[in-house]
């Protein structure tokens, strides 16, 4: 029988969950690198065994830990992350130029067919990719060489590199999201990149329009890599059909167009989920009620989903990389908030349960499905 | 053999308890010490001091014999007490907390 693993991680450890498909009874293991923080953990589509985890602490640096076992065991892989080059300068906030500093992963993309290779979007914004396991990393000094690098800024998480999409349909495809320079493309296979924000619109830049420096807090699309990208920028959830070249709005009829996880579901690539918060100086649900909202028409037209999911005096966030889909027949959804709960809805969002509630708070979810 | 006392998520991560004993071929420097550390806990690379800057991390400090080195220059060398095993590298976190 079919079952899920969720690979959650949160800011004291990581944590990894099974259960069959009916995603009911739930075993939890963890935490694993306890007192750690776990930006994010993800499993090869290669091979589900093989997991990566991106391990990091204030007082102790980064570290990166794999796992060939599906998360019972874990050793230390490489955690140098060198710069290519004379690494230059981006704008700090306050638009003074500021070098180039690593400070940690963000986000470890597997590849698609490989399980020895792994891409790491970074803080401050660079790309990186492992081809040896972990072992050994190196930059895709492209990236990060485009000639708009020295206007990009942190936002108020860092100038972090968060969202490494690889495109099934095209392998030297990949799309990046950079807070705040905004989305990059490569089409081969990172040698060249090219940013990819007509369409954006941001009051708080200089030029609201312009080329680069849109925060934008997560890009996410259907798994077969045919559908259309969505985003949900600072303020504002966009779509992009033409090939992703160009963006437009489609907050429609949402409470608040400020979040910032999106994510698609699995079977149906116009249905698309984002969990509204109030305003970026009020990271909580709008009126203290926790609702995922989803689109089946992608975009404009959106439904609150609100079964099963707290409806008064709640004041959580759910951060850019805490929602996933897994691909079970009946779509389940699940979500991290920053108070420690886990939701699931094995029905695409119809009703969800609590798996549990007292976690760390969470910065990441993860869901394998596994045969 | 020299003594080093390491923070409790650096004791988990190397997988020992209590302090740890190194043999130093070479005098005994906050950098040889931390090059034999690294050597023989290999998980402990870029932890204590950056990869590329090899500077110390900025939330740790280095005492011993009741002395704070944390500002020592890395070649320096330890005190006595710590060189002949007598007294404990103390590698310690920032407090943080609330």
């Amino acid at each position: 029988m079919s079952g899920v693993r969720v690979l959650v991680g949160t800011r004291k450890g990581a944590f990894v969950l099974t259960s069959d498909a009916m995603r009911k009874q739930w075993d939890i293991a963890g935490p694993h690198f306890p007192g750690w923080e776990i930006f994010h953990l993800k499993g090869s589509p290669a091979d589900p065994e093989r997991l990566y985890a991106s391990q990091y602490s204030a007082w102790f640096g980064q570290l990166v830990q794999r796992s060939n076992d599906g998360g019972n065991t874990w050793q230390t892989v490489g955690n140098t992350f060198a710069y290519d080059g004379v690494p230059g300068t981006h704008q700090s906030y306050d638009g003074t130029p500021h070098p180039w500093e690593f400070k940690r992963v963000w986000q470890l993309e597997p590849s698609l067919s490989d399980p020895d290779t792994v891409y790491a979007g970074v803080e401050d914004a660079a790309l990186f990719r492992s081809s040896d396991g972990g072992h050994t990393w190196h930059e895709f000094s492209g990236l990060r060489g485009h000639g708009s690098a020295s206007r990009w800024e942190p936002g108020a998480g860092g100038l972090c590199l968060h969202t490494v999409l690889l495109d099934p349909t095209e392998p030297n495809r990949i799309f990046i999201a950079i807070s705040a320079a905004g989305v990059f493309r490569t089409d081969d296979a990172g040698k060249t990149w090219r940013p990819i924000n007509r369409g954006l619109k941001s009051q708080y830049i200089p030029d609201p329009t312009g080329e680069v420096g849109h925060c934008v807090h997560r890009i996410a699309t259907h798994r077969s890599g045919q559908g259309v990208l969505f985003m949900q920028k600072h303020w504002d959830v966009m779509r992009s059909d033409d090939a992703r070249e160009s963006w437009h709005e489609i907050s429609g009829n949402l409470p608040t167009d400020f979040g910032f996880a999106v994510e698609v579901h699995a079977h149906e690539p116009d249905t698309v989920y984002v969990v509204p918060i109030a305003s970026d100086s009020q990271h909580f649900p709008p009126d203290g009620r926790l609702r995922v909202y989803r689109s089946r028409t992608g975009g404009y037209e959106w439904e609150a989903l609100t079964e099963g999911l707290p409806q008064r005096n709640c004041y959580v966030n759910v951060l850019r990389d805490a929602m996933a889909v897994d691909s079970l027949d009946s779509c389940g959804v699940y979500f991290g908030t920053t108070g420690g709960q886990l939701y699931v809805s094995a029905d695409g969002g119809d009703n969800w349960e609590l798996i549990v509630r007292d976690l760390p708070a969470v910065l990441s979810v993860e869901v394998q499905t596994l045969p | 053999m020299i003594r080093v006392e390491l923070p409790a998520l650096l004791r988990t991560l190397a997988q020992v308890d209590g302090e740890v004993t190194i043999d130093v071929e070479s005098e005994a420097t906050q950098r040889s010490v931390i090059d034999a550390l690294e050597a023989c806990y290999p998980m402990l690379r870029g932890t204590i001091r950056d990869h590329i800057s090899q500077q110390r991390r900025p939330f740790l400090r280095f005492f011993a014999c009741e002395t704070d080195l944390s500002h020592e220059p890395p070649n320096a060398p330890l005190p006595d007490a710590v060189a002949s095993g007598a007294e404990p590298l103390l590698i310690i976190g920032a407090l943080a907390g609330g």
